[in-house]
């Protein structure tokens, strides 16, 4: 295993060049995530929130920190293919900020849209405010190591009651090249504050098929009334490692939803965990993942009901061939006092080969009496009930199949609302299911 | 245009239907009653070709052609239609969206063009229109979350959107209030035609004050013991079955 010292080199190295002009609170908060890294290591199978995935192939490949990307291979043409048209829109490649690739205008007074690099040298207070405040770095070695390397990633501020109608794109580009695997650390911070309302589609794509590694971490901040509707589309090449936090704190009465779609990636963790803080909270975890081949995906879900009288809802979706295996882990705390929670959970795992596998673990920890929680989840082949439902009305046995798979698919994105990701995202199912 | 002979089913090894006897003629509704267990959804689910129903013996010829010879989707694309008992929930797929594929998967069988999505929607709500139903289960994943009348209901909506010649009613007034029993016997009789055979299975007789069969058999232990016109219903209301099991005791 190539040693966790590496990485707390490739830190000093960063500290003292890129992040050198870093404030005080910055450099206190990277020191003390490296510290925490290195102390913690590379998670292994042994612990509990690991069982099922090795991170073994990421921990014994010997990643360098992206460099500053040569975007003139870069072509506007291979971004508008990924992005939604016109609208807001950051491009990152390699965890770089492309000021050239993107463009923001046209947004209500006083909303930001930009780097985190510039907001940290521009506001850095407001920065401050929220960031590494609510991911729980301390108990986990990836979320530790993104906010050791933070330097840039996308900043979405909404002041309150600005309601930012256009969806806000945040593209991610990977450009695996010839040279050494490379790791790139993208951190965003969405703020949406009181009565607010913003749109963000982070695309996570690679131009290019080559070994590297994304470790992302998203803080998304809904403060009371506000309402965030947060996208996330990875389609990272076959041989990509995608490792993930999505990490949402609610005020009260506000809405998040969450929708999240893997498609990518040789291995993949995403945790997504939400946090109703305040009474009235509307959380919506919307899922799906798409695999094949040696694909392993593994989703670690956490809605943390804090506040009486909120509601969550959560559906993920995996559709498995070959010999991939989707791991789904779906956690619910009811906090003492949280009364009336009203929580629902599903999780439905479509095995379409004998070597595909599927882990589906609900969790539930209710500490209140008053609550309404229920989940289920199930794992296996299509229901042969269903297959001969379809053929009595005229589909043949593989039309029938293709029609009911693509269901496990056309389930969540029937969830999205925006209307063109939803037609991009259904063309994609469409190609890897065939219907 | 149906004729059956000897039909012999068997489930997991165990022979339901012990020699069936029927025939129906174009235009005709017949109706087949029996007490539980008799044999009546085994008939009705091994005509319409499920898998699990093996035939051990008979025959069965649909518009002169060998229908056990064909595989569900034939038999479908033939004029074959099964209005289910218990009807599948179907993950995902909107009802239109089913219903559209359905009928383009019949009519590329029949060598005619495939309807786009507007087209379909013209047909559908002509449907909807001529049996008198709003499209509120349209956009609605098939089955899903449907409460029981719901359900029976989107049945006959697909029986009049795929237009078959024979057309077979497994239980579908069973689960249903009376309110909803009418509704969906006032559209089953819309959809009577010359052309267009019903075989409506039911446990009960109520169904039948609204829909008036041409013949009523009455299926007991796996055959049809007797048969009659529309008082037949009348008689086993009154009597019940267990005359039948008396009868099948001295024979």
């Amino acid at each position: 295993m190539v040693s966790v010292e590496r990485y707390v080199e490739a830190y000093r190295a960063f500290a003292t060049n890129g992040a050198s002009h870093a404030p005080t609170w910055l450099n206190e908060l990277r020191e003390g995530s490296i510290t925490r890294f290195a102390e913690l290591g590379f998670p292994t199978t042994k612990q509990e929130a690991w069982r099922f995935t090795s991170v073994a192939p990421i921990a014994n490949t010997p990643f360098e920190l992206a460099r500053t990307p040569d975007i003139q291979h870069v072509t506007l043409a291979q971004i508008d293919g990924l992005s939604l048209g016109a609208g807001p829109r950051l491009v990152f490649v390699n965890g770089h900020y492309s000021e050239m690739l993107s463009h923001v205008g046209g947004l209500p007074a006083g909303v930001r849209v930009e780097s985190l690099a510039k907001a940290l040298a521009s506001d850095p207070e407001r920065v401050r405010e929220h960031l590494g405040k609510y991911v729980a770095f301390q108990d986990r070695p990836f979320a530790a190591l993104n906010t050791a390397f933070v330097r840039d990633g996308a900043f979405v501020h909404v002041p309150e009651q600005r309601v930012v109608e256009q969806p806000i794109q945040l593209l991610f580009l990977a450009t695996p090249g010839a040279g050494a695997p490379a790791v790139n650390h993208p951190r965003n911070l969405v703020v949406v504050e009181r009565e607010g309302r913003a749109t963000v589609v982070e695309t996570y794509a690679a131009l290019g098929d080559g070994v590297y590694w994304t470790n992302a971490v998203t803080e998304v901040v809904a403060g009371d009334g506000a309402r965030a509707d947060c996208y996330r589309v990875q389609r990272e090449s076959e041989r990509a490692y995608h490792v993930a936090v999505t990490e949402a704190h609610q005020g009260r009465d506000s809405t998040v939803n969450i929708h999240a779609v893997a498609f990518g990636g040789a291995l993949m963790r995403h945790d997504l965990r939400g946090t109703l803080a305040g009474p009235g909270g509307y959380l919506i975890l919307n899922g799906l993942y798409l695999l094949s081949g040696a694909q392993h995906a593994d989703h670690h879900t956490a809605i943390d009901h804090a506040a009486p009288h909120c509601e969550s809802h959560e559906y993920f979706n995996g559709v498995l061939d070959d010999r991939s295996r989707g791991v789904f882990n779906g956690r619910i705390i009811v906090r003492p006092g949280a009364q009336k929670t009203d929580s629902k959970q599903t999780n439905n795992n479509l095995l379409l080969s004998t070597e595909a596998h599927a882990d589906s673990q609900p969790q539930l920890e209710i500490h209140a009496d008053d609550v309404k929680c229920t989940h289920g989840s199930t794992v296996g082949p299509l229901d042969p009930r269903a297959l001969f439902y379809l053929r009595s009305r005229g589909m043949g046995e593989a039309q029938a199949r293709r029609l009911l798979t693509y269901g496990f698919g056309a389930e969540i994105l029937g969830r999205m609302e925006i209307a063109p990701l939803r037609a991009q995202l259904d063309r994609i199912v469409r190609a890897r299911l065939g219907e | 245009m149906l004729e059956v002979k000897n039909l012999h089913v068997a489930v997991n090894g165990a022979e339901i239907l012990r020699g069936v006897d029927l025939t129906v003629r174009r235009g005709e509704v017949h109706a087949v009653m029996g007490p539980n267990g008799s044999g009546k959804s085994t008939l009705a689910q091994a005509l319409a070709g499920h898998p699990a129903y093996t035939v051990t013996e008979g025959t069965a010829t649909y518009e002169g052609k060998d229908l056990l010879a064909l595989k569900p989707e034939e038999r479908a694309r033939g004029g074959v239609f099964l209005a289910f008992q218990y009807p599948v929930e179907v993950r995902g797929i909107t009802n239109s969206y089913f219903l559209r594929s359905a009928v383009n998967a019949i009519r590329k069988h029949r060598g005619q063009e495939e309807l786009d999505p507007l087209d379909f929607l013209q047909v559908l709500e002509d449907k909807l229109r001529s049996i008198g139903w709003d499209d509120t289960l349209m956009n609605r994943p098939v089955n899903e979350g449907f409460s029981g009348g719901e359900k029976k209901r989107n049945e006959i909506l697909q029986l009049a959107v795929l237009e078959p010649r024979l057309a077979i009613l497994d239980e579908t007034d069973s689960g249903l209030d009376i309110d909803a029993l009418k509704t969906v016997a006032h559209a089953v009789n819309k959809l009577r035609a010359p052309d267009r055979a019903f075989v409506i299975v039911t446990h009960y007789q109520r169904l039948l004050n609204y829909i008036t069969p041409d013949v009523v058999h009455v299926l007991f232990e796996g055959r049809i013991v007797k048969s009659g016109g529309p008082e037949l219903a009348h008689e086993l209301e009154a009597k019940g079955y267990d005359w039948l099991r008396a009868g099948a005791m001295v024979s």
